[in-house]
C-alpha cells in the first residue's frame, strides 16, 4: 500500500474538528446549522485505543464517522484536520478515501441486524470488500480470505457458514461477521460505533474479548464509541468524555474513572448503575411478605403458532406479586420476559396456566369482562417514541385511559392530567404539546403518567429505561421508586440490564428460554447466585471498577 | 414448493369461483329479459324462446349457474331444436349475436392481446427500471430532474395522444414503418414484430413512467439502509452500491406491480388496441358491452381474472427467488 508512516507519528490525529449539519428541512436555503461536533481534538498513538463516551447527542458517533470521511456528500459541513495513519482524510480525493475506508481504517457498526446485505452470502460480502482493496486478488483467493477471517472471529465451520445469508446468523454471529469484514484487509485502525449495544450481555462480553484478542494479535488501533462506561472501562487505554460536541475530559481510563476531574464526568459516573451495589434503602419498607398476593401466576404458558412451527415463548412460569413490592425480571433476548409481562397485564391471553388478580382468575376472561380490571393493571413500554401517538398532544394521550374509564367529566379529566404531569416531574403547561417536542426521558415520564392515570395497583414496566442515557435512566428509576412509595404500587420491572434491575427490585426472577431458572430476594440472587446461568450473566456484566472482579 | 403451488392454485380457484358468481349475478339477474338481451335486437320470438331454453332460464338461478360452471369445466351440449351443438370444455356459452361460440371468439382474439401485453410489458420494464436506475444514480443532478420531468409527462400523456404522435411521426411523416395492421406471429414473425412495434412502444412508454418512479423511489429507500452504509464505509464505489447491493432490494415492489399490470393487460389494453386496430380482447369487450352481448362480457371478465390471479402467483414465486428470506409455505 502507501509508504509506512513513521512510528513516531500518531495513528490518529484530529485537531479542531467541527461537524455541522443543516438544521430543519430547508437545509439548502442557507438555514441554520446544528453543530454536532465543535472544535474537537485528540490523538491515538500507533496501536493505541481510545474510548469516546458520552450521552446521546454528544457527537461521539459523528466524530467517529469523520475518521473515515463518512460525512462527505451528506451535506454536512466538516472543518478541521483529520489524519489517519498518515492520510489526510479531509484532503483525500474520492478514490483515495475509498482506499482508506476498509483498507487503512475499518468500521464496525452498532446494529448487526441491519448492517449486512440481507440478499448476499456473508462470505461473498467479505470477499467483495477484500477485492475492493486487493485488486489483484482472484475470486477464489478472496473467498478463502473471507473464510479465514470468519474462522478467526470464531464462526464455527467457517468455510461452510460463509455461504449463509445474514438472517441465518444470530445477532452475536452477525457482529462477529462484521468484525471479520473489518479484519479482511488488515487495517491499522478499527473504529467501532456502539458495537455491543444491540447484543445480550453474555454475547457482549464475548465480542469485547474478541476485540481485545485481535488487537493484541494484530497491533491495530481502536477507537471505541460507546454510551456504556462499563464497556469502555475494560476495552480501552484512554477515555475521551464528550458533551454537546466538545471534549469534557480526556485521560488514561483508570485515572479518569477513579479520579474524574470534571463535574460532568463525576455525574456521569455516579449515574451508572452498579451491579455490585445493594439497592439504597432496601428492606426499609419491609415489603409486605404477609400481605395477600396481588397477582398470582401459576404454570403460566404462552405458545405462538401451531403444529410443528409452534414456539413456546413462556413455559410453565409461576410468579407472585404482592402489593407495594417490585419484582425484577431479567433475561436475555428471547427469554420470554416481554411475553410474560404482557400476559401479567392481560394484553396477551395465556394459552395455559392460571392468572389470579386479587384471587379472581383473569387468565381466561374475555375482553369485555376484563374491562373492569384494565384500569388496575397498567404497562409502561420500552420505546417512548413509538408508544405515544405522534398526532395527539401528550395531555390527550394521558387522558385516554381516563376517558375510557368514563368516570370523570372533561374538566375533571384535564385537572387530573395536569396533576399527573406534575407528579412525574413535568410542567403541567405542556398538556397541549406533541411527543416530538420532548426528549426521550421526558417521553418516558409521559408514558408513566399515562400508566398512572387510571390509578392502577400494578404497573408492568417493560425495559422502561433501556433506550435512555444513564443520567436520564437514574432519574426515571428514582421517579418510579418515589411513585411506588407514595402510591403503594406494585411494580414488575422487566429489563436485560442486571445493574438497573438491582437498583429497583425487592425480588428477582431470572428467565431463560421461557422458564424461570432462579428466583429469590434480589440481594441474595445477586450475591449468592445458585444457578450456573445466573452466575454467567453476572460475570458478563461489564464493570467500572477494575478491582471488582466477578466472584 | 409444490405444496405451496398447490395451495395457491386452490386459493386461486376460490377467487375465480367468487368472481364468476359476481359477474354471473350482475349480468343474468339484471332487470330485463336475459334471453332477449342475449339474443340481440333482431331476434324473433321463436329465436328468443330457443335462447331461453338453451340458457335453461326456466330453471332456478342456482341451477343456471351450475350449468354455466359445468360448461367451463366439462363442456356443454346445446339443443338447436333439430340438432345438438357441442361446445368444448372451457365453454363460456354461445354468442347469439355473432352466431359463434364465445370460447372460439376468445381464442381468435387472444394472440393479438397477448402479443401486445408481452411486448409492452418488456418495453415498460426495461425502459422504466433503466430510467429509475439512472435517476437514482444521478440523484441531485440535472439528469435526475430531466428524467423526473419526463416520467411525469409520460404518466400524464394518454395513450391516444402518444400513440397518435408516434403514428404520425413514424408512419406518415418519416414513413419508416407501415401503418400497423396485425399479422399473426405464426404467419410471419418479422412482419408481426414490425407491425407490433408502435403499439408496444406507445403502451410501454405510458406504463414505463410508473416503473421509473417506483424503481427510483424504492432504490433511494434501499440506499438509505444501514447495510449500504456498511459497504460505503468499506470503500465500495457508489455505482456498485446501487447495482450490486441496492437494486436487489428494490426489485420487490417492481415485481409486485408488474404482475398486477401484466394480468390486467390480458383484459385488453382497450385504447391501444382500438388506436392501432388490433383485433384483441379489449376491442372485443368494448363491442360486446355496447351490444349487450352478455356471454362475451362474462367470458372476458373471467379470462382477465384468471390472468391476474396467475400473474400474482408468478410474482410471489419471483419475489421469493429475489429475496431468500421469504419462505414459501
Amino acid at each position: 500500500m502507501t509508504s509506512e508512516p513513521r512510528t513516531s507519528e500518531p495513528l490518529v490525529a484530529v485537531s479542531g474538528l467541527s461537524v455541522a449539519f443543516p438544521a430543519g428541512d430547508g437545509g439548502r436555503a442557507g438555514g441554520g446549522l446544528v453543530r454536532a461536533v465543535d472544535g474537537l481534538s485528540f490523538t491515538v498513538p500507533q496501536g493505541g485505543s481510545l474510548g469516546i463516551v458520552g450521552e446521546s447527542g454528544s457527537g461521539k458517533s459523528t466524530a467517529a464517522y469523520a475518521l473515515l470521511g463518512l460525512h462527505r456528500d451528506t451535506g454536512a459541513e466538516v472543518t478541521g484536520a483529520v489524519t489517519v495513519a498518515g492520510h489526510d482524510v479531509q484532503a483525500a480525493d474520492d478514490a483515495a478515501l475509498r482506499r482508506l475506508r476498509g483498507g487503512v481504517a475499518a468500521m464496525v457498526f452498532q446494529d448487526p441486524l441491519s448492517s449486512l446485505d440481507p440478499y448476499q452470502a456473508i462470505g461473498d460480502q467479505i470477499a467483495e470488500v477484500y477485492r475492493v482493496h486487493r485488486r489483484d486478488a482472484s475470486r477464489r483467493a478472496a473467498r478463502a480470505r473471507a473464510a479465514e477471517v470468519l474462522d478467526r472471529v470464531g464462526i464455527p465451520d467457517a468455510a461452510r457458514r460463509a455461504r449463509s445469508r445474514p438472517h441465518e446468523f444470530s445477532g452475536g454471529m452477525r457482529q462477529r461477521a462484521l468484525i471479520a469484514m473489518a479484519l479482511a484487509c488488515e487495517p491499522r485502525l478499527l473504529v467501532a460505533d456502539e458495537p455491543t449495544t444491540a447484543l445480550d450481555v453474555t454475547v457482549q462480553a464475548q465480542i469485547l474479548d474478541l476485540l481485545r484478542d485481535l488487537r493484541a494479535e494484530t497491533g491495530m488501533g481502536l477507537v471505541l464509541v460507546t454510551h456504556d462506561l462499563g464497556v469502555a472501562a475494560g476495552s480501552v487505554d484512554e477515555l475521551l468524555v464528550m458533551k454537546d460536541g466538545r471534549a469534557v475530559e480526556r485521560g488514561p481510563v483508570r485515572t479518569l474513572l477513579d479520579t474524574p476531574g470534571e463535574t460532568y464526568t463525576r455525574d456521569l459516573l455516579a449515574a451508572v448503575p452498579r451491579v455490585g451495589v445493594r439497592r439504597p434503602g432496601a428492606g426499609v419498607r419491609g415489603a409486605g411478605a404477609d400481605d395477600a398476593p396481588l397477582l398470582e401466576a401459576t404454570g403460566l404458558t404462552r405458545r405462538f403458532g401451531r403444529g410443528k412451527d409452534a414456539v413456546t415463548a413462556v413455559d410453565d412460569v409461576s410468579l407472585t406479586v404482592r402489593p407495594g413490592e417490585t419484582v425484577g425480571v431479567v433475561g436475555e433476548s428471547g427469554s420470554g420476559k416481554t411475553t410474560l409481562g404482557r400476559m401479567l397485564v392481560r394484553l396477551l391471553a395465556p394459552t395455559g396456566g392460571e392468572l389470579r388478580y386479587r384471587g379472581r382468575d383473569i387468565g381466561g376472561l374475555k375482553e369485555r369482562e376484563l374491562r373492569a380490571f384494565r384500569s388496575e393493571l397498567q404497562m409502561v413500554f420500552q420505546d417512548p417514541v413509538s408508544s405515544l401517538n405522534p398526532r395527539r398532544s401528550v395531555g390527550e394521550s394521558i387522558a385516554d385511559p381516563l376517558r375510557a374509564a368514563g368516570k370523570l367529566d372533561d374538566a375533571a379529566i384535564v385537572a387530573r392530567v395536569r396533576e399527573l404531569l406534575e407528579r412525574v416531574g413535568l410542567d403541567p403547561g405542556v398538556y397541549h404539546r406533541y411527543p416530538h417536542e420532548f426528549s426521550g426521558g421526558q417521553r418516558q415520564r409521559i408514558g408513566i403518567a399515562r400508566a398512572l392515570a387510571p390509578e392502577p395497583k400494578l404497573i408492568v414496566c417493560d425495559e422502561p429505561v433501556s433506550a435512555l442515557d444513564v443520567t436520564t435512566q437514574a432519574q426515571v428509576v428514582r421517579l418510579l421508586g418515589e411513585l411506588q412509595r407514595d402510591l403503594g404500587l406494585a411494580l414488575v420491572f422487566i429489563a436485560h440490564d442486571l445493574a438497573v434491575v438491582r437498583q429497583v427490585s425487592d425480588r428477582l426472577v431470572v428467565m431463560r428460554g421461557g422458564r424461570i431458572v432462579e428466583e429469590g430476594p434480589a440481594d441474595t440472587v445477586y450475591e449468592e447466585p445458585r444457578h450456573a446461568y445466573t452466575k454467567g450473566l453476572l460475570a458478563a456484566v461489564p464493570r467500572l471498577e477494575g478491582a471488582e472482579a466477578p466472584a | 414448493m409444490t405444496g405451496y403451488l398447490l395451495r395457491r392454485a386452490a386459493g386461486a380457484l376460490g377467487v375465480l369461483l367468487v368472481l364468476s358468481v359476481v359477474v354471473y349475478a350482475t349480468f343474468y339477474i339484471a332487470p330485463g329479459d336475459p334471453a332477449r338481451l342475449a339474443c340481440g335486437p333482431r331476434c324473433n320470438p321463436e329465436q328468443i324462446a330457443q335462447v331461453r331454453d338453451q340458457l335453461s332460464l326456466g330453471d332456478p338461478v342456482y341451477l343456471q349457474f351450475w350449468h354455466f360452471l359445468q360448461g367451463i369445466v366439462a363442456g356443454h351440449d346445446y339443443s338447436t331444436g333439430t340438432a345438438v351443438l357441442h361446445c368444448d370444455a372451457p365453454c363460456f356459452g354461445l354468442s347469439y349475436q355473432n352466431n359463434q361460440q364465445v370460447t372460439d371468439m376468445l381464442i381468435e382474439r387472444l394472440p393479438a392481446t397477448a402479443s401486445l401485453a408481452v411486448g409492452a410489458m418488456a418495453v415498460s420494464l426495461l425502459l422504466g427500471t433503466a430510467t429509475g436506475l439512472l435517476s437514482a444514480l444521478r440523484r441531485g443532478g440535472a439528469t435526475e430532474r430531466v428524467l423526473t420531468w419526463l416520467t411525469l409527462a409520460g404518466t400524464a400523456t394518454p395513450v391516444f395522444i402518444s400513440g397518435l404522435g408516434l403514428l404520425m411521426l413514424f408512419c406518415a411523416y418519416l414513413a419508416w414503418l407501415p401503418f400497423p395492421s396485425y399479422v399473426p406471429l405464426t404467419e410471419d414473425p418479422e412482419q408481426w414484430a414490425w407491425n407490433m412495434l408502435l403499439p408496444w412502444v406507445a403502451l410501454g412508454l405510458l406504463e414505463s413512467a410508473k416503473y421509473a418512479r417506483l424503481t427510483r423511489s424504492s432504490l433511494l429507500e434501499t440506499l438509505a439502509e444501514d447495510h449500504i452504509r456498511t459497504f460505503r464505509a468499506y470503500g465500495v464505489a457508489e455505482r456498485k452500491l446501487v447495482t450490486h447491493h441496492a437494486l436487489r432490494g428494490a426489485v420487490g415492489p417492481v415485481i409486485a406491480l408488474s404482475a398486477a399490470d401484466f394480468g390486467s393487460m390480458f383484459g385488453g389494453a382497450i385504447l391501444t388496441e382500438m388506436m392501432f386496430g388490433l383485433p384483441g380482447i379489449g376491442a372485443l369487450l368494448v363491442h360486446a358491452t355496447t351490444t349487450l352481448d352478455l356471454p362475451v362480457v362474462v367470458a372476458v371478465v373471467m379470462v382477465t381474472g384468471t390472468a391476474v390471479v396467475i400473474a400474482n402467483i408468478v410474482a410471489d414465486v419471483l419475489y421469493a427467488a429475489a429475496d431468500r428470506r421469504v419462505a414459501l409455505r
